[in-house]
């Protein structure tokens, strides 16, 4: 009878944390509420089956204990009562699957209007590109990366000269513009993880993965690697901060393009050259 | 080793007669059997220490062996886990705690537990002693190879702790071995750890494929007469299926270890691309860190099931047991068993919706993991049907059953959220996958064992663990376990990504501190009770209650026995021969509330057996 009392009592504790637990979503900031209103669905579903099951099972406890002298009911089959079980688990399984393909369909479909952002990871830290006034990212590859050149960017690509280099972790978006996530890693795996904009994917060297989200709401996050890269991984974070359209263009005007770094690197290099001559005349 | 091939109990004879007593009476006869088509071998007795308790060719012996070796691992991944929980819950308190460390702990806390703890205990251990017991058989039908499969775990047992102690310390990579950081400076032991790893595997998977032909070969072949595949016990349709699993989804594990170790040693490119380390391109190029991932998986997957399925066999049979009646559904147990086992190898790319793999798998593999939700509901149904007009004990087997329910359900629902592919996206790699395997494939199985472990010591040792101390053994670690585990899926939630050394004041966290201290006080908890077990053994070995012949009143083949604990050879003079399905509980007609397997039709001629 103790038995069946404190199960009983495991099964209400759960219900009740799970109603007024202080411990749950972080408030969303990004179009993906579908995955929030799926994941309530799946609550509602599945806590209903869990509730079900345990408290018949506690039933029994309480029903069905041990007396001697009883007999057990001997009833190997009942090929009815299975069918209907299976059938209404079928149901509920494809309840819970349909909303989840559909929004997964909406995951791997980019909108056509969605900003390209190319975000570079390594051990440990991020940097990020945005294509310039042509609208488009110019190509690139990971032998091509050296201190001139830190995107590895094809010079012979002429869409590659107007890239927004932004060599530091704070990226800013702006609100209400589905952005392009493309991912890219020069040694192990990573993950632009954001926890408010729900989404996520790995960035794998070799190859150029991508996901999309609209934020919509202004503010400051704070990006997270959430695929394991060694010893750093913990400490590989970011920024992201959303603003409004105006703010955004202000921040975009400040920054430099790939050309403008190079012809920076240029002049330095040329006034660097400058001083050596100086001191070797002297 | 001088000990010779000799005819000790003289049951080579016996085949020749028990086809003379049968013969020209099958019609009409209720306790007809069909005769044995080969007759009875005798097996080699080991006179020695070393042949009988060393390398031992008896399964009941090695599967003690492999039982201690496994408890052995698992009490090393328990005190990782202490550390890990220190670090989480209170970080900075144990000063030599750096994020090598940890990463280390969390790594090997990973593979020992999954591999060298689960399915060594499972298979290895359970396996060994239950099937040839269960399905009337005098010992596995090779049993030398049977002794080299153990001592081929031990070596890898022993090459996997010595990668504490070499340069550099064991591998920190995560236990699924990702590259390129695996073998990449960064990570901790990615030097001789790794590498260590990768052999041990590699020898794990060699000794286990000797250890599971002879399962299989076991319940095929080596049956007693009788004995037909559906009246086999749960238990042994469990441990078979998922030795069909390990025979198919180790060997995946085996090649990407090979092929991980030669991009290690020989610089080839199997998993590895151009990759840029603090400017210098290394020599790498043209590999794909995604086809490990597939190949990990192909394995990683059944490998759950592989744990699952005799957790899943043994349960059922131990509520049928304490319940005083037939398992409920018996026909669909057996195919839901190898329906689950058959579609875990069709749903491994689960765990990598977000791994960059092209996002149009994420629709197959979604659709075939929720189509497994099926069958393992079946299950869930059935076992609690099975309790429904039972006469159920509720004695400390029993309540480890109902904790496997009670976590398994609350864990197999949690998996319904990771499975269906988009809800994953917000939740992977976030502690909600950290409390949800713990919960399902941690914690439940971990919870059969137990029950198994006071339902069979019996058998093992001739004598009862104490019911009291093994009931306050539960109780601390059902609730423990459920309050660690429980709280910990709304970290994620928040959030909170898992293999995270530290969080810092991130904001995603402030809320999460004082949830983090309790979960890592309550683990401290839960891992001190198991030594309540240890305790429990060696007081009943003791002074405990002698068990005598089938304690618990059971049917199945193992309580049938010439002598408890049973001798090698198992069955004494005659093999049992097998009349129905070990479910006889509480039959209509019948004087007591069971039936064992052996009793013939004419022993019970008043009662209303169902024909099985």
């Amino acid at each position: 009878m103790h038995a069946g009392i404190v199960f009983f009592l495991v099964i209400l504790g759960s219900v009740l944390f799970h109603i007024f637990t202080p411990w749950y979503w972080t408030d969303i900031a990004s179009n993906w509420g579908g995955m929030d209103d799926t994941i309530t669905l799946t609550f509602w579903v599945g806590g209903g089956v869990f509730v079900a099951v345990c408290l018949f099972m506690t039933y029994c406890i309480f029903k069905f204990s041990y007396k001697e002298g009883r007999k057990a009911e001997y009833k190997p089959e009942d090929k009815k009562l299975e069918r209907i079980l299976t059938w209404a688990t079928t149901i509920g399984v494809v309840a819970l699957l349909a909303p989840g393909l559909i929004i997964w369909n909406q995951y791997v479909n980019v909108p056509k209007n969605a900003l390209e952002v190319d975000v570079m990871a390594w051990q440990w830290g991020w940097q990020y590109r945005l294509p310039g006034e042509d609208g488009k990212l110019g190509t690139t590859k990971v032998i091509n990366i050296n201190d001139n050149n830190p995107f590895g960017i094809n010079t012979d690509d002429p869409y590659g000269q107007d890239d927004v280099i932004i060599q530091s972790d704070v990226l800013n978006l702006k609100t209400n513009r589905p952005v392009k996530i493309l991912l890219r890693s020069v040694d192990v795996l990573h993950n632009w993880y954001v926890p408010q904009f729900r989404a996520k994917m790995d960035a794998v060297p070799g190859v150029v993965t991508f996901y999309w989200f609209e934020p919509n709401k202004v503010g400051e996050y704070e990006v997270l690697c959430a695929e394991y890269c060694g010893v750093g991984h913990y400490a590989m974070r970011g920024t992201v901060i959303v603003q409004d359209e105006q703010n955004y263009n202000q921040w975009l005007s400040e920054q430099e393009t790939f050309s403008e770094f190079v012809a920076k690197l240029d002049k330095l290099e040329i006034e660097e050259k400058k001083i050596v001559k100086k001191i070797n005349l002297n | 080793m001088s000990d010779e091939l000799e005819n000790k109990s003289g049951y080579q004879a016996q085949s020749s007669e028990t086809v003379n007593e049968y013969s020209g009476s099958a019609v009409g006869d209720v306790d007809y059997v069909r005769p044995a088509e080969v007759s009875d071998q005798d097996l080699y007795h080991g006179h020695s220490f070393i042949t009988k308790w060393v390398f031992c060719q008896d399964a009941k012996v090695i599967g003690v062996q492999y039982f201690l070796t496994a408890v052995f691992t698992g009490i090393v991944g328990l005190i990782l886990s202490w550390l890990m929980r220190l670090q989480l819950g209170f970080p900075g308190l144990a000063g030599f705690m750096t994020a090598e460390h940890y990463y280390q702990f969390v790594t090997m806390h990973g593979m020992i537990m999954v591999v060298y703890f689960l399915t060594a205990l499972f298979l290895g251990g359970f396996g060994n002693y239950l099937i040839p017991l269960m399905v009337g058989a005098r010992d596995m039908v090779f049993p030398y190879v049977n002794m080299i499969s153990f001592w081929m775990f031990f070596v890898a047992v022993a090459v996997l702790m010595a990668s504490f102690f070499v340069p550099g310390g064991p591998t920190g990579s995560g236990w699924t071995l990702y590259p390129p950081q695996a073998i990449l400076e960064g990570t901790p032991g990615s030097g001789a750890g790794i590498l260590l790893m990768l052999i041990s595997l590699s020898l794990f998977v060699i000794g286990f494929t000797m250890g599971g032909l002879n399962y299989l070969i076991t319940v095929l072949q080596a049956r007693t007469r009788g004995m037909t595949l559906m009246r086999m016990p749960l238990t042994v349709w469990g441990i078979f299926t998922a030795t069909v699993l390990a025979m198919l989804a180790f060997p995946a594990l085996l090649v990407s270890s090979i092929m991980m170790t030669l991009d290690k040693v020989l610089e080839t490119s199997f998993f590895m691309p151009t990759i840029i380390k603090a400017g210098e391109v290394l020599g790498y190029g043209g590999g794909s860190p995604i086809l490990f991932q597939h190949l990990f998986w192909f394995f990683g997957h059944p490998e759950v099931y592989i744990v699952a399925l005799p957790a899943f066999g043994i349960v059922s049979d131990l509520i049928s047991v304490h319940s005083r009646k037939n398992i409920f559904g018996y026909r669909m147990m057996v195919w839901a068993i190898v329906g689950i086992g058959a579609l875990s190898f069709f749903v491994w790319a689960h765990h990598m919706y977000v791994s960059g793999m092209n996002p149009w798998f994420g629709f197959f593999f979604a659709t075939t993991t929720l189509i497994i939700a099926v069958p393992t509901a079946m299950k869930v149904y059935n076992w609690i049907l099975t309790l429904w007009r039972g006469n159920i004990r509720i004695n400390t087997v029993m309540l480890w059953c109902l904790g496997f329910i009670v976590t398994f359900v609350n864990g197999g629902i949690t998996g319904i959220f990771l499975g269906n592919v988009s809800v994953d996206v917000p939740l992977s790699d976030t502690y909600f996958v950290v409390a949800h395997f713990h919960m399902v494939m941690g914690i439940a199985p971990l919870m059969v064992i137990m029950g198994a472990v006071y339902h069979w010591f019996p058998l093992v040792a001739g004598r009862i663990l104490d019911e009291g101390l093994g009931k306050w053994h539960f109780w601390i670690t059902f609730l423990g376990a459920y309050s660690i585990y429980f709280p910990m899926h709304y970290l994620g939630f928040i959030g909170v990504p898992r293999r995270y050394f530290e969080m810092y004041d991130s904001p995603y966290m402030t809320s999460g501190v004082g949830l983090n201290e309790f979960i890592s006080l309550a683990a401290f908890i839960v891992g001190a009770a198991q030594f309540i077990l240890i305790y429990n053994i060696i007081k009943t070995l003791k002074t405990g209650k002698l068990a005598g012949k089938n304690p618990w009143q059971a049917n199945s083949l193992e309580w049938q026995t010439s002598t408890v604990p049973p001798e090698h050879g198992n069955f004494g003079e005659k093999l049992p021969v097998v009349h129905r399905w070990p479910y006889d509980f509480s039959v209509p007609g019948a004087k007591d509330d069971f039936i064992p397997q052996t009793v013939p039709p004419s022993e019970v001629i008043d009662t209303e057996v169902e024909k099985t």
